[in-house]
């Protein structure tokens, strides 16, 4: 058994011999990088990471997000994409053929949308667009949320993670790059899901987790 | 402080009232994710302060007027309840709550890497439920646990203590007689691997050597602090991990 990886707490130094020091850490001297979050090391071909144990979204330019629509103007819907900043939707980016001051009819308060980061800009607004490929309204369904770092876990190399659930819950699911999750199918396939995707989140940090998962998922298949 | 008094705060040995010696520290105990809602919290338990901090955010700075358009504002607000000490507290903010809400804000500010969030809002709430001196830095040692828990990028962990002059010898850190029969109190808070200070206050007056030897205390001392931090948070994490096994 190997050792697990390694945990760091903002401020802690980082081997600069483990690679290009990437997300997460910052050049604190001449020549050392420190840890900027609390979390784990994970080092790649790439460079080093650090991958935060919690925290925000940052929406960055063509994230594929849900968002929850908070308020409605005459021609822009406020979108909560549980991140720090609201963002906006405005009504020539929708696939409807919408008029300034009835946009009420096609999105309300409450409704929630899979959309697309369209643009971002320096003081971090942002503004959604649902002019894409599977982009649209979320109709039904169940919503659960996890911290945004651990979205990349839920997916799994290729989506592997978020198809072995699928398939074994026999639910559709549709993953937020913000750490939103949508879920639909019948309620206790729905609820068999969320545990599975919160069994994810609170071991996100270890590995082995898709072996395990495998087991976890075909042992609820003959709980039921 | 200047409360003058026959009471005997060290004995011959250099026992202090509580039977500590002079470096010693009171126990502290320090837990992360007390508090569901919050996006980060800690409570800890320093000798007799029992003091629980949650922090939400980074979130849009409300009101409006308040939003920096280069960096976000760090908001702590130290609050003690009424039934913390022991003649009752009258409730809501007074001076000295405001005084210290103001000091830990600035103290945080400059670990938390504000300017990755614009027009934003950090919101820190330090809730006194015990107090037994040295509250300020307690809050603040565990608020600095609780902006990690929340993911709050941070250039390093704040953290503090006190040191204070008890029958004319220099100790670390005060307990409540000390504190108030005592003729000086300093609490200070750094940033552990920089060391740099983010707070400093005194009450009283040391002579510069008294000045030396306590803040000579104080450096020592929050390294043993900092591992207690370090245990807080990692601490889950690590036996989470062993009992599923690593790699």
């Amino acid at each position: 058994m190997a050792e697990s990886k390694q945990i760091v707490l903002p401020g802690d130094l980082i081997d600069p011999s483990l690679g290009k020091p990437r997300n997460g850490v910052f050049k604190c001297g001449d020549k050392q990088y420190c840890s900027q979050y609390f979390g784990i090391v994970q080092v790649s071909d790439q460079g080093v990471d650090v991958v935060p144990f919690s925290g925000p979204y940052y929406p960055r330019k063509g994230d594929k997000v849900i968002g929850k629509i908070i308020e409605v103007g005459p021609s822009m819907w406020t979108v909560d994409i549980n991140s720090p900043y609201y963002t906006l939707l405005h009504m020539n980016d929708t696939p409807w053929r919408t008029t300034s001051g009835d946009i009420r009819k096609y999105l309300g308060p409450g409704d929630h949308i899979y959309a697309k980061v369209m643009t971002l800009n320096e003081i971090r607004e942002s503004w959604l667009t649902l002019k894409d490929v599977g982009l649209r309204k979320l109709e039904g369904g169940h919503i659960v949320g996890i911290p945004a770092p651990k979205v990349p876990r839920i997916i799994g190399r290729g989506g592997s993670m978020v198809n072995m659930i699928k398939d074994a819950t026999s639910t559709r699911i549709v993953v937020g790059q913000n750490g939103l999750i949508w879920i639909d199918g019948s309620p206790e396939n729905v609820m068999m899901a969320i545990r599975a995707i919160k069994l994810v989140e609170r071991e996100a940090h270890t590995t082995g987790l898709t072996d395990r998962m495998e087991k976890y998922l075909k042992e609820l298949k003959e709980e039921k | 402080m200047g409360t003058v008094s026959s009471m005997k705060l060290i004995d011959e040995n250099g026992i202090r009232i509580d039977g500590r010696s002079k470096g010693e520290l009171r126990p502290i105990k320090i837990e992360t994710d007390v508090i569901e809602r919050a996006d980060g919290s800690a409570f800890i338990e320093w000798g007799g302060n029992k003091i629980i901090v949650a922090v939400y955010g980074p979130r849009e700075a409300y009101p409006k007027h308040t939003q920096d358009i280069e960096k976000a504002q760090v908001k702590a607000r130290y609050n003690m309840a009424a039934f913390s000490v022991d003649e009752r507290k009258r409730p809501g903010p007074d001076r000295r709550s405001m005084e210290i809400s103001k000091v830990i804000s600035e103290a945080l500010s400059s670990a938390v890497m504000v300017e990755q969030f614009p027009r934003a809002q950090i919101d820190v709430y330090i809730e006194v439920l015990q107090a037994d001196a040295g509250t300020r830095i307690a809050g603040l040692t565990a608020a600095s646990v609780a902006l990690a828990a929340a993911g709050v990028p941070m250039r390093d962990m704040v953290v503090g203590c006190t040191a204070g002059k008890v029958d004319g010898q220099i100790v670390l850190d005060l307990c409540k007689e000390e504190d108030n029969f005592g003729q000086a109190d300093l609490p200070m808070a750094i940033m552990a691997r920089t060391g740099e200070v983010v707070l400093m206050q005194m009450d009283g007056d040391l002579t510069m050597e008294e000045f030396d030897e306590a803040t000579g205390l104080i450096m020592d001392a929050t390294k043993r602090i900092n591992e207690i931090q370090r245990e807080a948070l990692a601490g889950k994490y690590r036996t989470l991990t062993l009992s599923r096994g690593g790699e």
